[in-house]
């Protein structure tokens, strides 16, 4: 019988601070059994429980993409116990993950379809592993237009600031970065928080386009009358959500929102999904 | 129906036989108390098939504490930071005198420890490495509901064999091959005679009607998660409740559980420990946020997934098999079966 608990062990292979202030950090995880890595596969929007031996476990959104081969990236804020402790470790360490676990975007309903992703702060995770996963040149096709806002609070708290650049140039993308406020007279993106700018910028709602949104709660309240006024039904909002977990595979009791347990049924649910569950997120 | 015949007189004897091939647990008496807990039986120990016991048999199968994982952190070795499953006895055992009710939550805790996708193999070894031998209730307790449960005093539906205590002997009703093979090993081979059934089904008929207690659950169904959550009758509800976290821990269907790690030197174990939704901490964020921060909201959560969100789920009844143990050992007296009275209303 599989052991579900059983963590993957793997080699911390890269650190790298993620924002200026140092509260983020990214860490690239190698498999040291090669086969791991094939159990692993996952779809972008799932997540996984990173387990650091004597501390315990956390889950985090898998940041690295489908499409990209050799390792998996995770960026993890630090805050509690787990991710103080992650924080403080070094390249060659030895941990372990355990997943992929959750649900992910629906990618299948996706295909063919205009997607508008919404991201704010640190929720950029797994929208960066969506980006990516669409923008490959095998998949580019399968997607009508992207649009992507992504606000922070300020040039140094965004995430993956060399590929915003690239993504930038590029003309198969729509970008809207945005910052809450900056000094840098050099600052050639928007200023505003994501709210305004995705009433500005977003395209507007039809059948065929969807919306990922994905960010702190002031953000998401903010977020989802705009979209509701620029024509997005219910059920074409996509959101991530996340609780308190332990087990991450439905069994530990904690996560549920009503019947459905983040953890197994989530973390992604439609908008139209969460109108009838109680709001205990 | 097969039913085997077993002079009382005879019953020590094939339980000691039956030790040839099982290891048993049974309820038994806690020094200096007037309850009992279920337990591996010691050398020559007997279950006691009269005792009340408080918490349920889950922790058999479930323990309250189970270590999952051993661990070192000493960097100079080859297995630093890398997890190892212990060693577990999954060798047959025999869970004597069980009632037909904690039986039959088993098969509640099933549904969430043994899913298509997931299997815990902590609790499913255990499980598959049991037989259920359980004891009739002859005279159900007035705060017992479990014919209202789809079970009962005399439900077979998690037993591998029912025995019924007709004075000076046990009738045992052979449910499963797996119970026969206990029998065949405690020696326990003579068929009763042909009215055992009719006397067993006299019997179950005579403590079904003992129960006085019956709660109904079909408007809950029909209602919807929203509209029951959003009810003004929580307050009330949870007005007296201290979130003591007894109800959860003496339930047999209640199945949350926290994962720690915990460290002596440069070794450690990770562990399973059971964990309560009474509890604040159970779902605090990090960041300091709480879903369910106040006492209301833990209450309707304890009672919603027990009463509403298992139904829904699952479709098949409610995640409660009326024992009566929370309505007897809650210290501010609140009833499961009023709280069900008043959300079916």
């Amino acid at each position: 019988m599989k052991n579900p608990y059983l963590p993957y062990p793997v080699r911390i292979d890269n650190i790298e601070i993620a924002t200026e202030d140092k509260s983020l950090k990214t860490f690239k995880f190698v498999f040291l059994n090669k086969e791991d890595e094939e159990k692993f596969a996952y779809r972008a929007g799932q997540f996984a429980e990173l387990s650091v031996t004597g501390k315990g476990e956390i889950p985090i959104g898998i940041a690295s993409s489908p499409v990209e081969k050799g390792f998996v990236t995770f960026t993890v804020n630090k805050a509690g116990l787990v991710t103080s402790h992650l924080h403080n470790m070094k390249a060659g360490d030895i941990m372990g993950i355990r997943g992929p676990l959750g649900n992910s975007y629906p990618w299948d309903r996706l295909e063919g379809k205009n997607i508008l992703i919404v991201g704010g702060g640190f929720a950029f995770t797994t929208l960066r592993s969506s980006i990516v996963y669409m923008l490959d040149p095998a998949n580019r096709s399968k997607f009508g237009n992207i649009d992507v806002v992504y606000g922070a609070r300020s040039p140094g708290m965004l995430l993956y600031k060399e590929e915003l650049v690239q993504w930038e140039e590029r003309d198969d993308i729509n970008m809207h970065i945005t910052v809450d406020g900056t000094d840098d007279p050099d600052w050639k993106y928007n200023i505003g928080f994501v709210p305004p700018v995705t009433e500005e910028k977003a395209p507007r709602a039809d059948e065929n386009t969807y919306a990922i949104v994905c960010g702190p709660p002031i953000m998401i309240k903010f977020t989802l009358p705009v979209l509701e006024k620029l024509g997005y039904s219910h059920d074409h909002i996509i959101m991530s959500l996340e609780n308190r977990m332990k087990c991450g595979i439905g069994m530990c009791g904690r996560c549920n929102i009503g019947k459905e347990l983040v953890c197994k049924d989530g973390p992604v649910f439609t908008l139209d999904e969460l109108n009838e569950t109680p709001k205990e997120y | 129906m097969k039913v085997i015949k077993i002079d009382k007189k005879a019953w020590a004897g094939g339980l000691e036989k039956s030790r040839s091939g099982y290891k048993l647990f049974g309820p038994v008496k806690e020094k200096n108390k007037n309850f009992g807990i279920f337990k591996e039986l010691g050398e020559k120990q007997m279950p006691d098939l009269k005792i009340e016991t408080r918490l349920s048999p889950k922790s058999v199968i479930y323990p309250q504490s189970e270590v999952m994982f051993e661990y070192s952190t000493d960097e100079t070795r080859d297995d630093c930071n890398l997890m190892k499953a212990p060693e577990k006895d999954c060798s047959p055992r025999a869970i004597i005198g069980i009632s037909p009710y904690d039986a039959a939550a088993f098969l509640i805790l099933k549904r969430n420890f043994d899913t298509p996708e997931y299997k815990d193999p902590y609790w499913c070894n255990s499980f598959e490495a049991s037989t259920f031998i359980g004891i009739a209730v002859n005279e159900p307790d007035s705060t017992d509901f479990s014919t209202s449960t789809k079970t009962g005093p005399f439900d077979t539906s998690g037993l591998d064999i029912l025995l019924v205590d007709t004075g000076d002997d046990y009738l045992a009703q052979v449910v499963t091959p797996k119970g026969e093979k206990y029998l065949k090993t405690a020696g326990w081979e003579v068929e009763a005679g042909g009215d055992a059934a009719n006397k067993i089904e006299e019997m179950k008929k005579a403590a079904e009607a003992k129960i006085s207690s019956h709660i109904s659950f079909e408007n809950i169904k029909n209602k919807s998660i929203l509209e029951l959550y959003e009810a003004d009758f929580w307050e009330d509800i949870s007005f007296a409740c201290i979130n003591c976290g007894t109800c959860t821990y003496v339930c047999p269907t209640c199945w949350c559980f926290d994962i720690q790690d915990e460290n002596k030197g440069n070794k450690g174990k990770r562990h399973k420990n059971w964990d309560s939704c009474m509890f604040p901490i159970f779902t605090l964020h990090t960041t300091g946020h709480n879903p369910r921060e106040t006492k209301l909201q833990r209450v309707r959560q304890r009672f919603m997934h027990k009463l509403k969100y298992f139904m829904d789920k699952y479709n098949d009844g409610i995640m409660c098999v009326g024992c009566g143990r929370c309505v007897r050992l809650c210290p501010v007296n609140i009833d499961i079966r009023t709280v069900c009275k008043t959300m079916n209303s």
